[in-house]
């Protein structure tokens, strides 16, 4: 007579299909992208010294804090594990000046965190990038100090200024070479070009950061530059200069690739990495400040939801 | 894994709805002796089939019994006498045969889909006459990951795949055929290939190997480069889609006068202790398989009637073998790979993954907040439940399972609507 209950013998799943999953969780993505971020981290120590270690630890330190605090007060489970207030701080950390003032960094962590993620309802329901957001907040509330470089280790330049600064206040270029291996002014992350791209291909093979924002935002820097370039070669930078100059590619691979402030489809992403190519140069070459790349992701953020309802994929035998 | 022929077990439980369709009505009565091929229960309408008793013993009652879909069916419980008698139709030339001959035998050997679905094969062989069907496709892509009968039936038994396919196209009166198969199953389309050179009008194609290239859709799309519009089918665009294991059966009805007394299915997953490839007897109880695959490990987390795709959890093992089985998987918590849900990150991978291009964090979302109208016109009713959008998602959300909740809603208010 078969049995009409459970089998005791084995104590059994019983949730509908699928009944396997990929290896993928977000604490695994969230920890591949702060590996990504060690050779940045090393550049900078090599560059500037070991204090910028501590401005990125303060920066993880206190948005790690901050996320807990939060939740704490909202009475949310503490999911400070997942790893994103930790990838918010690096990131944070790496996007300011060299020997900042530890206490503005632990100020402009509080804010990337409470007002760039936890307000918005917490991981995922974001509209900007919370590490940008804290670094417009300490622009805003420390222009000096924000705009304060450090000359490099390996240098024999005596002026601090950034390539992008020197360029368009002083009108001296700087040679390309430099700006690639990070010898140069300018943040603790963002100066060399070779550590970001070891990261940044690092997160492109494991399928982390969408290959098509890098992308796009390249071809984006590469196309739009050069035309403004080719107006007057002699007063505008060439585009070679506009893509390893400044936060460009540290943006690029980091910033702008983040899955929860970017579009969701393909042809959304080509929009969203060619826009902020676009407000990039835009600012760079007309407007007042050197740098763009922060208010280029953080505007082209802002858009995301339009770009979401205008990229809408056609479904599999839709004729339209 | 070669297929081998499992051992009649001594109790059998045959399901009266094994099929898409009407339940069938039951001409036995207990104490009746059956043998294997005897017709128990007649077709109730059309979208119906009868159903036969796979082994040679005594109908011992009807019943409602367990049943691998999860819902309890009545069920014709039979005792084997080990003798395995048989009953069979006349065999017919498969030369000579015509179509009308082959659709009757077809159905009156109770043949159904083997991909799953269980339709009523010999309704699939009559497509309406406004269709105008130009090709027949056997899927021998072999529908979901890890199983492995539709290869080990191709590379076994070629010609009669091969024959099979030819039958069916005569049934339709369609000129072409075609066989696609993913090009890391070389040695199969090998002998199909070499099995088609007697008929010259069947094709056998390489195709991508990629979840889920066996759906109907991605299979047609991959073989003749058409695309199935959301809510028609596959006749739609002038194509039939038959499984391989369809095709074999189809072989042994006509060409051996066979009806389908045994499902070709694998059993497998590292929670099995000695993985097979079965021929099983209709009604023997998952239980009874297990055993003879030497029994469940002490790790196994999951028992899956199909694949792990789309296949169902079990909770009893009483539940019997079916017409369309296609596998038995038993998964150990390490290939579940459960991790905690998370908030989705918006990371765009699950439309990257959708074979059907859909939206699934957003047809999930609306599910979830009971946004039906909104669901429908993101069209949710589109989905396949192919599962590979939740498969992927890195923050582990059901994905599917929302959309599959959030599909019946949408169907259910359409019906009302009429």
């Amino acid at each position: 007579m078969p049995t009409t209950t459970a089998n005791p013998a084995y104590k059994l799943e019983l949730t509908s299909s699928p009944h396997v999953h990929s290896r993928w969780s977000t604490k695994q993505a969230m920890w591949f992208v702060v590996i990504s971020l060690i050779p940045s981290l090393i550049a900078s120590v090599l560059f500037y010294g070991f204090y910028q270690i501590l401005i990125v630890l303060t920066s993880v330190a206190v948005c790690v804090g901050t996320e807990a605090g939060v939740k704490y007060i909202r009475k949310r489970e503490i999911t400070v594990k997942d790893g994103s207030a930790v990838i918010t701080g690096i990131l944070l950390g790496m996007v300011l000046p060299p020997n900042f003032s530890l206490v503005f960094t632990a100020i402009g962590a509080v804010f990337a965190i409470a007002i760039g993620k936890e307000i918005f309802g917490g991981l995922g329901y974001n509209t900007f990038n919370p590490a940008l957001v804290g670094r417009a907040f300490l622009q805003a509330a420390f222009p000096v100090a924000m705009t304060t470089w450090t000359i490099p280790a390996f240098s024999d330049a005596v002026s601090k200024a950034t390539p992008l600064s020197s360029l368009k206040f002083d009108g001296i270029p700087a040679a390309i070479q430099p700006m690639f291996f990070g010898n140069i002014g300018g943040s603790i992350g963002e100066t060399s070009a070779l550590a970001i791209l070891i990261g940044g291909i690092f997160l492109l093979v494991f399928g982390i950061a969408n290959w098509r924002i890098p992308l796009s935002m390249i071809i984006g820097i590469l196309v739009f530059g050069a035309l403004i370039w080719l107006i007057n070669p002699a007063k505008y930078p060439d585009p070679l200069y506009h893509l390893f100059s400044g936060g460009f590619l540290f943006g690029a691979f980091f910033m702008a690739t983040d899955w929860v402030t970017s579009p969701l489809t393909g042809k959304g992403m080509w929009i969203f990495g060619l826009g902020i190519s676009l407000i990039v140069v835009v600012i760079r070459v007309f407007g007042g400040l050197p740098e763009g790349v922060m208010y280029a992701i953080l505007l082209m953020n802002a858009v995301v939801p339009i770009i979401n309802r205008y990229t809408k994929p056609k479904v599999f035998g839709e004729t339209k | 894994m070669a297929l081998e022929i499992m051992p009649d077990s001594e109790n059998i439980i045959i399901p009266l709805s094994q099929h898409i369709g009407k339940q069938a009505k039951p001409v036995v009565k207990k104490g009746d002796a059956v043998k294997a091929g005897s017709v128990i229960a007649e077709p109730e309408g059309f979208v119906s089939i009868p159903i036969h008793s796979s082994v040679s013993g005594v109908v011992q009652k009807l019943h409602v019994e367990p049943n691998t879909s999860g819902f309890p069916k009545e069920s014709i419980l039979i005792k084997s006498d080990g003798k395995d008698e048989s009953e069979k139709y006349e065999p017919l030339d498969y030369k000579t045969v015509t179509a009308e001959e082959i659709k009757e035998r077809v159905r009156i050997a109770g043949l159904v889909g083997q991909g799953g679905a269980a339709f009523p094969t010999f309704i699939k062989l009559t497509p309406p006459e406004d269709k105008k069907i130009e090709y027949v496709i056997l899927n021998g892509c072999e529908c979901e990951p890890y199983l492995t009968r539709d290869y080990r039936l191709m590379l076994e038994r070629p010609v009669d795949v091969v024959t099979g396919l030819s039958l069916i196209m005569k049934a339709v009166g369609v000129k072409k055929g075609m066989i696609g198969i993913e090009d890391n199953k070389p040695e199969a389309i090998k002998v199909l290939r070499e099995a088609a050179k007697e008929f010259p009008e069947i094709t056998v194609e390489a195709l991508e190997t990629k979840y889920p290239q066996g759906a109907e859709k991605m299979l047609i799309k991959a073989c003749i480069g058409r695309e199935v519009p959301p809510g028609k089918l596959p006749l739609d665009v002038g194509v039939i889609v038959q499984n391989i294991g369809t095709a074999t059966a189809i072989y042994d009805a006509v060409v051996k006068g066979e009806p389908q007394l045994y499902a070709a299915l694998t059993v497998t997953g590292k929670g099995i202790t000695t993985p097979k490839n079965l021929f099983v007897k209709i009604g023997t109880s998952i239980q009874d398989v297990l055993d003879y695959c030497g029994g469940v490990k002490d790790d196994a987390m999951k028992v899956i009637v199909g694949g792990p795709m789309m296949g169902v959890a079990q909770f009893d093992f009483a539940a019997p073998v079916m017409k369309a089985t296609s596998g038995i998987v038993v998964l150990t918590k390490d290939e579940v790979n459960a991790h905690p849900e998370t908030p989705c990150l918006k990371c765009g991978k699950c439309i990257e993954a959708c074979p059907l291009q859909l939206i699934p964090t957003k047809l999930s979302r609306y599910s979830q907040l009971e946004k039906y109208a909104e669901a429908e016109e993101f069209n949710i009713t589109t989905c396949m439940e192919c599962g590979t959008c939740t498969f992927t998602c890195p923050a582990n959300i059901p994905l599917v399972q929302w959309i599959r909740l959030g599909k019946q809603k949408v169907n259910e208010l359409q019906r009302e609507k009429k």
